[in-house]
This record gives C-alpha cells, structure tokens and sequence, in this order.
C-alpha cells in the first residue's frame, strides 16, 4: 500500500493547488474541484459527450496501433542494420524536433478533413519515439544471448520470436507508452486545429463560447484516461523490469 | 629441457588412442581479411586433434585467440584457411552434438530456472515427458531443483553459470565448449564448480575443450593443456597430465600439480610478455 501513497499524495496536492488557483483566480476564469466534478457529471450523462469520446478514442486506437506496427518495424530494421541507423537516425530526430503543428496544413491537404488526417497527425507524434527506442533496445541486446540461440541452432524466427522479443519486452512496453501518450497529444491537436467532432473540438468549442468549466471537465476526463494508461503500462513494464534485471 | 619439465611424470593420456572427435588442421583466423582496412591475424596456423571423453584445456595470454579457436570449434565462426572437423564432417555452422558454456552469464532473465534449463529442447521439438525428464535430471545434478522456479536475478553468478550448464547438459552435447565459464566467479565457487565440471564430464563421458586463464584449473581439471602463444595463437606447447579420471580438487596438493602449473607459466610467461610489450607499443 505505501507503494501508492506517492501518487496518492501528489494528486491530493493537486487537487488543493487547482482549488488555491480557482480561489484567486476566480471561477470564471478557472473553475473549483466540486464545480468542475459536478460538470463532468453530468456531461457524462449527455450522447454528444460519448460520440466524441469515441471519435477522438478510434482515431487514438488507430493512431497507436499504425504507430506501433511501423515503429517497431522500422525500429527493428535500424537496430539490425548499422548503415540503415547511421542514415535514418539522424533524419527521425530532426524531423522529430520540428514543431508538428506546422505540418498539419499539409497533413489536412493529403488525408481531407476527417478521422484519417487525425490519425495520421498522431502517427507523426507517437511512430518516432517509438521506433528509436525498438532500435535502441535491439542495438543493446547481449549478443551472448544470439550467440547462446545460435548454438542452439534455432530458426531465425525462433531466435526473433523466443530470445529477442522476451530480451526487449521491456523496451517495447516503455515505447507504446511513450508513443501512446503523444498519439493522444497529436491526435487531440489535429481535432483541435480541424476537426467537426472528437474531445478535441469539444475543449475548443467550449473555449469559443467561453465555457471554463467544461473545458476543465474535458481537461480532467483526458487527464484521468491517459494517467490510468499510462500507470497500468508502468506497471506492466516494472513488473518485467522488476523480474529480468540483472544485479 | 629444463628441470620443470622433466619432473611433470608426461604419461599419455588416457584418451590418446580413443577416436578423434574433432580436429584441426592448418587453421588460421585473419579479421578483416576480405574487406578494407587492416587485417589482424588472430589465429594460427593450429593443428589440433580432440580425442574422444578427454578433457583439454586451453591456457594463453590475453588477446591471444583462445575465445576465437573456441568459436571455429563449435562453427561460430569459419577459419580463413584450414580445415575444421566433428566427428569427421567440415564444421559448417553449429554441428549437432556440440554444446557451448560462454562466460558471461547467458541465462535468460526472462524465463525461470526450469524453463531457461529446458529451453533448448523444446524448441528442439522433444516431447513434453522427455523435457521433464531430462531437465529433473540436470537439475539434480546441477544442485538447481530447490531454485526450478526461480528467475536467474534471484541467483547467485555461480548458480546463474550452473543453469547455463545445466541447459548445455540436457542437450546431452557430445562435444562441450567452455568459454571462461567460471570467470566471473571468486576462488572458493571456482574449485567446487570445478568439481562438479569433473563429475559432470565423467558422468557424461563427453569431450571437455575448455578456455581458461587461471593455470590452477587447467592443471585440475585437464587431461591435456594446450599453451598458446601471443597473438597469433598458436598452440606452442600440450602437455599431458596423467591425472586419473576420478580426480577431484584435491589435487590440487598434489606435488605433480606444482609441476604442471609450473611447466604451463614458465611458457606463458614469455608469451604474456610479448603482448604486454606490444601493448605497450601500441599505447606509446
């Protein structure tokens, strides 16, 4: 149980600073804890809120998943190959450095308004980190235990499938983590940039009409989904680390 | 030949008339050899012959291409002349009755004692009773059926190396290749794992070709004992313990033993030499 009096206590003091912030800022500005709880509510209670739910929740599904099987791939093709690394690793981290949001425009011209450029802004966030960390995770891997697979003269899908992935499965969870927080980021983006539907527009929608308080119900209905996520894949992935470190 | 020598009693193996298992004949290992750059002659030229149920050792400077004659043997990697047989086949990739013990810990973190013993057999297709039966049996000889369940983090270095051996063992390998094995462990772990590398040898009747740099346990545990040169290694010297086969390390206060040891440094002390000179070289 102490495990979780951490977290525990941070949300607690976050919640009493988002109450001091409220007090001095005002409610109009930045609702209260019990206002903001009470809206989510009964937002919860509406259709509209669950059809944008579901746009922004398929469009993030779709988004981590091309994320994943691209990432991985090219992830395991730079860590194979030294000469493919050297070249590609340099373009993925500049191309990743530039402001994404620029490039939507161009992103809205090649996939139209709808749920295909959404998805295809959150692979742009969420593929690179993703298929860096693959790549690193396989450069890493103790060559003792190919040469131990070699000896024991298994297939080349034997030695992918029974000693490599189990060697990186820590890596690979940490990488759908981190990738699966910035697809939610890039596919929120792109529906608060063009969009006609999704949680996205909703928290933009809101702030054209100057609606606070469901701007920070919307704020805290995404926080808790993605923190949720994000914990039981922590959790997935020190439980592995936890078992396969070495002393 | 000097006194040393001639007090180490050089009876002929027991195995010097058994069949040979694997040999080697004018092998040379040159890095970079095709491509560009400079090419470094690792290896040879070596001509060696591993008799059937011996146990040879090899002992030889650092970097001098003892882990690379081990990597020809078990078909890791090819010689760059010279030929390289099992049980009278070219190696060519990793024969089938060939067993390697590296010296780093191999274990696989992932997966418990029991499953990392009976990895190899599984993927090798073996029917489920006879995994379970043969891994129970590595297991008890390896002094590893209290830890079946448990993952290597939980394990000591000395019981980790015992699970690689164990999973080398299930193999039933003809043929056994120790890297180092003992390596990372401290003394005392050393002389028991040695111990139980000697019984396990006996029991196996395989043949033993084991890596070291410790003198002491090429003296112990070795029918023959190949010295090697600096770089490029080639064997310059096979001496011949006569040891009995049920020996243990106890033999180690054996007078011969002294002599043996003795015999091994005052070759490898002029080897070991020539690489630090030329290390030396290098740095300035």
């Amino acid at each position: 149980m102490t495990r979780f009096l951490p977290p525990v206590t941070i949300a607690l003091a976050a919640l009493v600073l988002w109450q001091l912030v409220s007090f001095i800022a005002g409610s109009h500005s930045v609702s209260g804890v019990v206002e903001t709880m009470a809206y989510l509510f009964r937002m919860m209670q509406q259709e509209s809120f669950w059809l944008d739910v579901a746009e922004s929740g398929t469009a993030i599904f779709y988004a981590i998943c091309l994320s994943m099987l691209f990432g991985w791939a090219l992830g395991v093709v730079i860590g194979l190959n030294r000469n493919v690394s050297d070249v590609s690793e340099p373009i993925l981290v500049t191309f990743y450095s530039l402001p994404k949001v620029t490039l939507y425009p161009l992103v809205l011209l090649l996939f139209g308004l709808g749920l295909s450029a959404k998805v295809a802004f959150g692979v742009m966030h969420g593929l690179v980190p993703i298929c860096l960390i693959t790549g690193n995770a396989i450069r890493q891997l103790r060559p003792v235990y190919i040469r131990t697979a070699k000896v024991m003269r298994l297939s080349r899908s034997s030695v992918t499938f029974h000693v490599v992935l189990p060697a990186i499965l820590p890596e690979l969870i940490s990488s759908l983590r981190i990738g699966l927080s910035l697809s939610i980021l890039g596919v929120l983006i792109g529906e608060m940039f063009a969009s006609k539907r999704g949680l996205g527009f909703a928290a933009v929608n809101a702030m054209g009409l100057g609606d606070g308080t469901r701007i920070m119900a919307i704020g805290v209905f995404l926080s808790v989904c993605a923190i949720s996520i994000n914990f039981l894949l922590l959790e997935i992935e020190s439980a592995i680390r936890h078992r396969t470190a070495r002393i | 030949m000097s006194i040393m020598s001639e007090a180490i009693a050089i009876a002929p193996a027991p195995e010097a008339h058994a069949p040979v298992a694997a040999s080697l004949s004018g092998v040379t290992r040159v890095f970079g050899a095709s491509g560009s750059g400079m090419a470094v002659h690792a290896l040879g030229p070596i001509d060696l012959s591993l008799y059937k149920g011996e146990f040879f050792s090899v002992v030889g400077p650092s970097g001098c291409g003892k882990s690379t004659l081990l990597d020809v043997l078990a078909g890791l990697s090819k010689p760059t002349t010279g030929t390289a047989e099992f049980e009278g086949r070219a190696i060519d990739g990793v024969p089938d009755g060939v067993g390697v013990v590296f010296q780093e810990d191999a274990s696989f973190p992932w997966l418990t004692v029991e499953n990392n013993v009976a990895f190899g057999l599984r993927r090798a297709g073996f029917e489920a009773a006879e995994v379970e039966r043969r891994v129970n049996y590595a297991l008890g000889f390896m002094g590893l059926r209290d830890f079946r369940k448990a993952y290597p983090v939980q394990l000591s270095g000395g019981m980790r190396q015992r699970v690689c051996i164990a999973r080398t063992l299930v193999l039933q390998p003809r043929l056994i290749l120790l890297d180092e094995p003992f390596g990372a462990l401290d003394q005392q772990t050393r002389l028991l794992m040695a111990d139980e590398l000697l019984r396990l040898w006996r029991e196996t009747n395989a043949t033993v070709f084991l890596i070291t740099h410790s003198l002491d346990e090429a003296a112990m545990l070795s029918d023959r004992i190949g010295v090697m040169s600096a770089r490029p290694g080639t064997i310059i010297e096979t001496i011949e313990t006569g040891w009995p086969k049920d020996r243990d390390s106890r033999i180690v206060s054996d007078l011969r033993f002294a002599s043996i040891t003795a015999r091994m440094w005052e070759k490898l002390r002029v080897e070991t030499m020539k690489t630090m000179v030329s290390q030396e070289g290098k740095l300035q």
